[in-house]
């Protein structure tokens, strides 16, 4: 490009810049502020509540189990996905299509779809029933059952969540060339080594960004669990929501959304370290 | 005799392939089937004890019942616009962005990137509590603009990196070849380029339009009256019906997958540019 044209490419970024700016930095500046602020004065006060409330131990504890137990289900049914996917010929589109479908389905609508399911007289307590298993209508939603929603909670994550890293995963596995496959095939590499020794190693592009978008996604849960389980299992961003609508308590919401994002940032920071990516080893 | 063998071998295996690919799409498609059920069940539909799996005792009435509900068909609007907004600025201000990434090598490039990447890092829809307070005092707080606003900052990173991978794919010397014969570099764009990325584009503003369609948090925290759907539904929720709840749920999904439908051939292309 020439040179007196150089003022271009800025003059083309710039809404971008200014729109990311008025609402993406600065309201992470406010929200830091907000937090370890009291009155416009520096101040503990607000993180002090956020440690002090009831439900922050649980919210903490039960974020971060839903998140270690939903997000590696949800990367191996995805890797699953892809490699069926990739025997197939015929039908592959309308497969993929199928599985893709939760990908426009909103947590609130996926909490909603397995409330159908999950509640005293609906599908499960059928099933069960018909089996022999129970002999009245069963609750598994209350705080009386903790396990049971913690399950269903997952289960509705798990539903709802898997689409989109099974799409970055295939779109990974898409670039993989034939070749590699077929060598390691003709020195006698068994399926279970190709994928461990070949594929897996290749799409580690595609691996870290899926695990990062799916974990900071996954520390965000908040309308799948209202849905299914009310206020009966609290999360971290659930509380951020009461402090902030209920409450009326700006500032410890705000303890909160920067407990949220700390969190987040910590978890893409550890992906970025211990899934190196070798951008010369990239097929 | 081993060849033998060695075929029944071969299509146990395939057995096991297609029961896991049925499997899976059954999980995927069974839950909406049932909410589906419940929705077009009505009140009795949800008491009836046990359930049956057939399809019986459906009518439209139960749901048409449920949108004329006061406040469903408005927030429905509500969503409608606040998509609409978002997919508009975020093509508008993202597709700009994308085709400078594509085309030129400028100071501040990576930091540009490094930005827009940054984004990916944050739960996003948070940074909606601090801007209540802003909204206020700018007269945005509880109007579809300002819902439409937040999920833009969700929607325009996406955009303006898929929008990169677009214009990449469109080949440079043809922009060039208008440009010797004569076309400014403004037609040259709006001729050549434009028409070839459209397909890419627009599915990129489908992408933009379920991101703000399915978005709960930020749309209940900045709206009171004016509620998106995803709000309305949030806040009635434990005032409603269970048949309501299956009503809400579905509303929320038709449109969606009608989208995701449409766009299914681009799905993995997109996704493959966008998390390079």
């Amino acid at each position: 490009m020439t040179q007196n044209r150089s003022w271009i490419p800025y003059l083309l970024i710039l809404p971008t810049v200014v729109f990311l700016g008025l609402l993406f930095v600065v309201p992470l500046i406010q929200t830091l502020w907000l937090a370890v602020s009291d009155n416009g004065v520096p101040s503990l006060a607000n993180m002090q509540t956020m440690v002090r409330d009831i439900n922050f131990g649980r919210s903490i504890l039960n974020t971060f189990l839903l998140t270690l137990a939903v997000v590696p289900i949800q990367i191996a049914m995805a890797l699953a996905m892809g490699s069926m996917v990739s025997k197939v010929n015929g039908g592959r589109e309308t497969i993929l299509w199928i599985w893709t479908i939760p990908l426009g389905i909103s947590d609130l609508a996926a909490g909603m779809v397995w409330l159908s399911i999950l509640q005293n007289t609906g599908y499960l307590n059928t099933l069960l029933f018909s089996m022999g298993l129970i002999e009245r209508q069963t609750a598994w939603l209350t705080y009386q059952t903790p396990v049971a929603l913690f399950v269903g909670i997952a289960i509705a994550e798990i539903w709802r969540g898997t689409a989109i890293v099974m799409i970055i995963i295939v779109a990974g596995l898409n670039q993989v060339p034939k070749e590699f496959k077929e060598a390691a095939e003709i020195f006698g590499a068994s399926p279970w080594t190709r994928f461990t020794r070949i594929t897996l190693p290749l799409i580690r592009p595609a691996l870290q960004s899926a695990l990062i978008l799916r974990t900071v996604l996954a520390f965000e849960v908040f309308a799948v669990v209202y849905a299914l389980g009310g206020r009966n299992f609290p999360v971290l961003v659930g509380e951020a929501y009461n402090w902030q609508n209920q409450n009326q308590n700006y500032s410890v919401a705000a303890a909160y959304a920067v407990l949220i994002m700390v969190i987040s940032l910590a978890a893409t920071l550890f992906y970025l370290k211990v899934i190196k990516v070798d951008p010369e080893r990239l097929p | 005799m081993s060849t033998a063998r060695n075929a029944g071998f071969i299509s146990a295996r395939r057995l096991l392939l297609w029961s896991g690919i049925v499997a899976l799409c059954a999980w995927v498609l069974v839950p909406i089937y049932l909410v589906a059920l419940g929705a077009l069940g009505g009140r009795s539909g949800v008491y009836q004890w046990p359930k049956t799996i057939l399809p019986t005792n459906v009518s439209l009435q139960p749901f048409i019942l449920f949108l004329k509900t006061e406040g469903v068909f408005q927030s429905f609007l509500n969503s409608l616009g606040a998509a609409g907004i978002t997919v508009t600025l975020s093509i508008l201000l993202g597709a700009p962005a994308g085709y400078a990434l594509a085309r030129y090598d400028f100071r501040g490039k990576d930091s540009f990137r490094l930005l827009v990447l940054l984004t990916r890092a944050f739960p996003l829809a948070i940074l909606a509590l601090p801007l209540t307070v802003s909204f206020i005092r700018l007269g945005l707080y509880d109007t579809v603009v300002g819902v439409g606003l937040i999920h833009t900052v969700l929607a325009l990173p996406f955009a303006a990196l898929v929008t990169q991978g677009i214009f990449l794919g469109v080949p440079r010397e043809l922009e060039e070849a208008a440009w010797v014969f004569g076309c400014t570099r403004i037609q040259a764009f709006f001729k050549i380029v434009a028409p070839l990325a459209l397909p890419g584009l627009v599915a990129t503003a489908v992408f933009a339009f379920v991101i703000s369609w399915n978005e709960v948090f930020a749309a209940s925290v900045l709206t009171v009256r004016h509620r998106t759907l995803t709000a309305y539904l949030l806040t009635v929720l434990s005032e409603s019906p269970m048949h309501y709840r299956f009503a809400g749920g579905l509303l929320l999904i038709l449109p969606s997958v009608v989208f995701i439908f449409a766009v299914r051939r681009y799905l993995f292309a997109i996704w493959g540019i966008s998390s390079k």
